[in-house]
């Protein structure tokens, strides 16, 4: 693949040859792009204005903080009020409010030790450089994320830590994708597959999906590219699985990573997701092996009732139901400075994305 | 959470470590997800302080060329 071409020249060639497929096709079509880097993308480049009338875009359930249930952020808030806690976490969770409004930032405001981390590694250094206190990582992601935690268990139990816990709050990919297509939120003729999860898993685990799924890499070219193969395969009556981020992704995936999240992590049962609710075996949870490092098992927290904020649609938003600009908070009460949902607080979530590119017509 | 930027390998270190060049941006990442072992000069993906996959150099190149026209356009943008 050579090109010469910026991305703005590509976006706006692609525009025409993907709005005479769609006339073809005659009919507009819905894609739901599923992972939150692809919301972002998607908005950054203003490719669903480009392609307004005809292809709409349908934000998916793959933004990791935003999924992560009310009961799971109270956890967190609890945990990290526990005496004699160091709590980490990755960046943007510290912002996402609880069922009391109030977000692990606060917790740490009030005196409490909550720090983010870049690499969950980095809780190693912590915890040996700190062993009067008990240190504890609240793991968050999907795939891409899980290998990671895999790493910092192993070491951990190599190490002989005996002061460092880990919470997980690692989902997968493939329950969230059969949730909505058998859920019937809304019709959808294709998906936009996440590209850094399936470099961990490979194309292997979209088999079982009877719709158009295209795996694509984060720029415009690739997510154009991506939306090019879906209006073929639609126009073709087909429904397969294909990889347009073949620089990154493969057939099997990284191996190695997989082994190591076989090694240190069971299916749980069920867990609650944001936006869907009970999951059945769409989670991970610390095997056997490693329990001595499994907080939830270690510590025994109460738990208040958790509870949505009364007008934060973002448990629709994520799955598809409602658009953020559906939302009457949005842009006004509910910013990201200012985030009443988790929808707006990372930079992958819908809410987040369309405050930051779509400020114009706010002021409008 | 996902860094779609290839970042290069400029030196190993000790524990499966290494410094890797992200745009001019330099930081440490564990290679500890991936085998065979990464060499200096190879093109990785970054994923939370971890390589998560080794590009080849002609694809990772040409994204590179394509990020630093995207900032090129953003800053035009901004003028
Ligand atoms: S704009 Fe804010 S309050 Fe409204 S759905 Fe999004 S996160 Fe929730």
């Amino acid at each position: 693949m050579k090109m010469n071409l910026s991305n703005k020249d590509i976006v706006l060639k692609a525009k025409d040859k993907l709005i005479k497929k769609v006339e073809k096709l005659g009919r507009p079509i819905k894609i739901m792009e599923f992972c939150g880097g692809h919301t972002h993308a998607i908005m950054r480049y203003a490719i669903d204005k480009l392609l307004d009338g005809y292809v709409e875009f349908i934000h998916g359930p793959g933004c990791p903080v935003c999924v992560a249930s009310m009961d799971r952020i109270d956890l967190a808030i609890e945990l990290a009020k526990m005496p004699n806690v160091i709590f980490t976490t990755y960046g943007d969770l510290l912002r996402v409010p609880g069922s009391y409004r109030k977000s692990l930032l606060d917790i740490r405001s009030e005196g409490h030790d909550v720090r983010s981390l870049y690499s969950c590694l980095d809780a190693i250094d912590i915890a040996i450089k700190n062993k009067d206190k008990n240190v504890i990582f609240f793991a968050i992601g999907f795939e891409t994320t899980t290998p990671p935690t895999a790493v910092l268990l192993k070491k951990a139990k190599e190490m002989k830590l005996k002061n460092l816990f880990v919470v997980s709050n690692h989902v997968m990919t493939p329950p969230a994708i059969r949730y909505i297509l058998n859920a019937g939120i809304s019709h959808i003729d294709g998906i936009i597959g996440p590209g850094h999860v399936s470099v961990i898993t490979g194309m292997k685990i979209y088999k079982e999906f009877d719709i158009p799924i295209v795996i694509s890499g984060f720029e415009a070219f690739d997510i154009l590219k991506s939306v090019n193969m879906i209006l073929d395969q639609l126009i073709n009556h087909e429904r397969k699985v294909e990889n347009a981020y073949t620089r990154a992704v493969t057939e099997e995936g990284n191996k190695e990573a997989q082994k190591l999240i076989e090694q240190t992590f069971d299916v749980r049962d069920t867990f609650n997701w944001r936006g869907i609710g009970p999951l059945p075996k769409s989670a991970l949870k610390i095997n056997k092996d490693y329990e001595m490092f499994d907080a939830e098992k270690v510590f025994d927290v109460k738990l208040p009732t958790s509870k949505e904020h009364p007008l934060c649609i973002c448990p629709k938003v994520i799955v598809g139901k409602a658009k953020p600009t559906d939302c009457k908070l949005f842009g006004k009460l509910c910013t990201p400075e200012n985030p009443i949902g988790s929808c707006m607080v990372s930079s992958e979530g819908a809410c987040a994305a369309y405050y930051k590119y779509q400020r114009v017509e706010l002021c409008m | 959470m996902c860094l779609a930027i290839p970042s290069k390998i400029v030196e190993i270190l000790d524990n499966n470590i290494a410094i890797v060049d992200t745009m001019g941006v330099r930081r440490k990442a564990s290679l500890e997800l991936l085998n065979p072992k990464p060499k200096v000069g190879d093109y990785v993906l970054l994923h939370v302080g971890f390589a998560i996959e080794v590009l080849s150099e002609e694809d990772a190149l040409e994204s590179l060329k394509l990020f630093e026209e995207i900032l090129r356009y953003e800053d035009e943008l901004k003028q």
